[in-house]
């Protein structure tokens, strides 16, 4: 089980980033950030504990710097200034094959949109993590489709991804991140693109595997239903700062402030027209 | 009138420049030339000495490969034959032969700088430009020094044929990798990818439709150089249009304009053929 904390991660985005930055020290909000020095503010002076071992799930809307966040996890994005400590090192200390060694044995990734390679089968495609390693094509195809089957595609292994619908291709993205064995997967949206009864299937999937292999599993989402039903602990973001952390039921009944409620409530509210 | 103070000519410094080139360094073109020329003839001395049917399986089989179509092939060997029949065929093994030097040095120019300008920025502002001057400066302009460096013949006719022809598959390359979804390159590099990983394993293969389309340019660039290229002494069929127009001889110069476009006609399918198969290969995106 691996640990996750950011420290005081900051990301400014623009070419002023230091008069930005400054300015977000002395509580400066976005637009007047963005007014004066044409930066936009990703994030500001984020701290979270992610505890390893269960699903946690990072809540915003969009341009909250959810998925920004993320990326910090695995430096796809580098801070503007902070620390990410994974089991205590710093990820910003790794020098470049350092860096593409944890991302490659340490943490993994799903993307909202699948990021799978068009050129590439499904097993080509759940075997990248472990042919990157240096395995061979024979080696890395037990495990490949051990995977395969257990996201459920056996028999699709040689299917290119346009031969597969939505929730088949999010199955590889999956498998992909499961086969690369690693202690950390971050998963960016990664069943927004999804219809909802196929979301709720990849869904109980999520939980069963989070039973299964105790992963620390970092699911970012802007649904609070989501969240709430997989997420042993959730932090909510707007505009790039952390409004609240929390496991479901402290966010549902004691709200940090009127954004969360709202959310709540809204939530609250549709809940009580699918029941009349 | 355009104040004659103002003035200023360029002219005498280049022509110095090149002169002291030529003294200078007259040995190293001189090698250059000479490497070329070889490669040249090897490749001349192949396809002029390869028995006529064997060009022909050599081209259907190609045309077979690039589209799985027995159409495509028929069609080129009707036009092989074609040339053949109009007498023309040795003189199409030697232009092709300069096609085939002139684009493979193309491929090896211009890919490579396709792949440095779609990853540096500074890159691409710089040579677009240069491009752009490549493609529109008339030919003659660069076939004078060309001339006084490398002698008269085929190795300037090629090297005058790159220039024109190089900068539509540097253009491509650029685009066709730039193009590439960024999340499928994100994603490589979330799972570890190296850069040349990544180059190699997901870029090049998914740019390589848009390459070929380039490939495709350059050799259709490439054959409209030939009559300028026989105007410095490379042979083939350009010499021949070049004969027929100094001698008023229409029906010489059309037989041979016609084998340039049949020629022209059968690279282009062959080409366009691999780049739709490498797309199909990838889901018809």
């Amino acid at each position: 089980m691996t640990d996750i904390a950011i420290r005081n991660v900051s990301k400014i985005f623009g070419g002023n980033w230091k008069a930005a930055l400054a300015m977000t020290k002395d509580g400066a909000d976005k637009g007047a950030i963005l007014a004066k020095t044409g930066c936009s503010v990703g994030l500001d002076n984020v701290s979270l504990d992610i505890p390893g071992g269960r699903v946690f799930v990072i809540m915003g809307l969009s341009g909250s710097g959810k998925s920004t966040l993320v990326r910090h996890i695995n430096r796809l994005i580098e801070p503007t200034s902070g620390e990410i400590l994974v089991d205590g090192s710093n990820v910003l200390d790794l020098k470049a094959k350092e860096l593409r060694d944890f991302r490659n044995r340490r943490v993994s990734m799903v993307f909202q949109n699948f990021g799978l390679m068009p050129h590439r089968t499904v097993l080509q495609n759940v075997v990248y993590g472990q042919r990157v390693r240096g395995l061979t094509k024979a080696d890395a195809a037990p495990i490949g489709m051990k995977w395969i089957e257990t996201v459920g595609l056996a028999g699709y292994e040689n299917k290119f991804p346009h031969q597969l619908s939505g929730g088949m291709k999010q199955r590889v993205g999956l498998a992909r991140a499961l086969a690369a064995d690693t202690d950390v997967i971050l998963m960016d949206e990664a069943f927004s693109a999804l219809d909802p009864l196929i979301r709720a299937d990849m869904q109980d999937q999520l939980l069963q595997l989070e039973k299964n292999l105790h992963k620390t599993i970092v699911f970012i989402t802007h649904d609070l239903d989501e969240a709430l039903r997989i997420g042993a602990q959730i932090a909510i973001l707007k505009d790039g700062k952390l409004v609240q952390v929390g496991t479901p039921s402290e966010i549902l009944n004691s709200p940090a402030n009127d954004y969360v409620a709202r959310f709540v409530q809204r939530r609250a509210g549709a809940g009580e027209v699918q029941h009349a | 009138m355009f104040p004659e103070a103002f003035h200023i000519s360029i002219r005498g410094p280049i022509n110095d420049f090149v002169q002291s080139l030529v003294v200078n360094y007259g040995f190293v073109f001189k090698a250059i030339s000479q490497t070329l020329l070889q490669a040249i003839l090897f490749v001349e001395w192949i396809l002029r000495g390869l028995p006529w049917w064997a060009v022909f399986i050599v081209f259907l089989a190609l045309a077979w490969f690039a589209s799985k179509k027995i159409s495509l092939v028929v069609t080129v060997a009707v036009m092989l034959f074609a040339v053949g029949a109009l007498g023309l065929w040795d003189l199409t093994m030697q232009t092709l032969a300069l096609m085939l030097i002139a684009s493979l040095i193309s491929v090896a120019i211009g890919v490579p700088m396709g792949i440095w300008l779609a990853k540096s920025e500074l890159m691409r502002r710089i040579t677009l430009p240069v491009l752009d001057v490549m493609q529109t400066m008339p030919s003659f302009v660069y076939l004078i020094p060309a001339i006084m460096l490398f002698g008269l013949g085929k190795v300037p006719a090629v090297l005058a044929t790159i220039i024109y022809a190089v900068p539509p598959l540097i253009r491509l390359t650029d685009l066709g990798i730039r193009q590439v979804d960024s999340e499928v390159v994100e994603a490589a590099t979330a799972f570890g990818g190296s850069p040349p990983q990544i180059l190699f394993g997901v870029e090049l293969p998914l740019a390589t439709p848009t390459i070929m389309a380039g490939l495709n340019q350059t050799i259709m660039m490439a054959l409209s150089m030939v009559v300028v290229a026989s105007m410095i002494g490379a042979r083939g069929l350009g010499e021949q249009v070049l004969n027929g127009i100094q001698t008023l001889d229409v029906g010489k110069g059309l037989e041979a304009g016609l084998g340039i476009v049949i020629l022209a006609i059968v690279l282009d399918r062959i080409t366009q053929g691999f780049g739709q198969s490498s797309r199909k290969e990838r889901g018809n995106d």
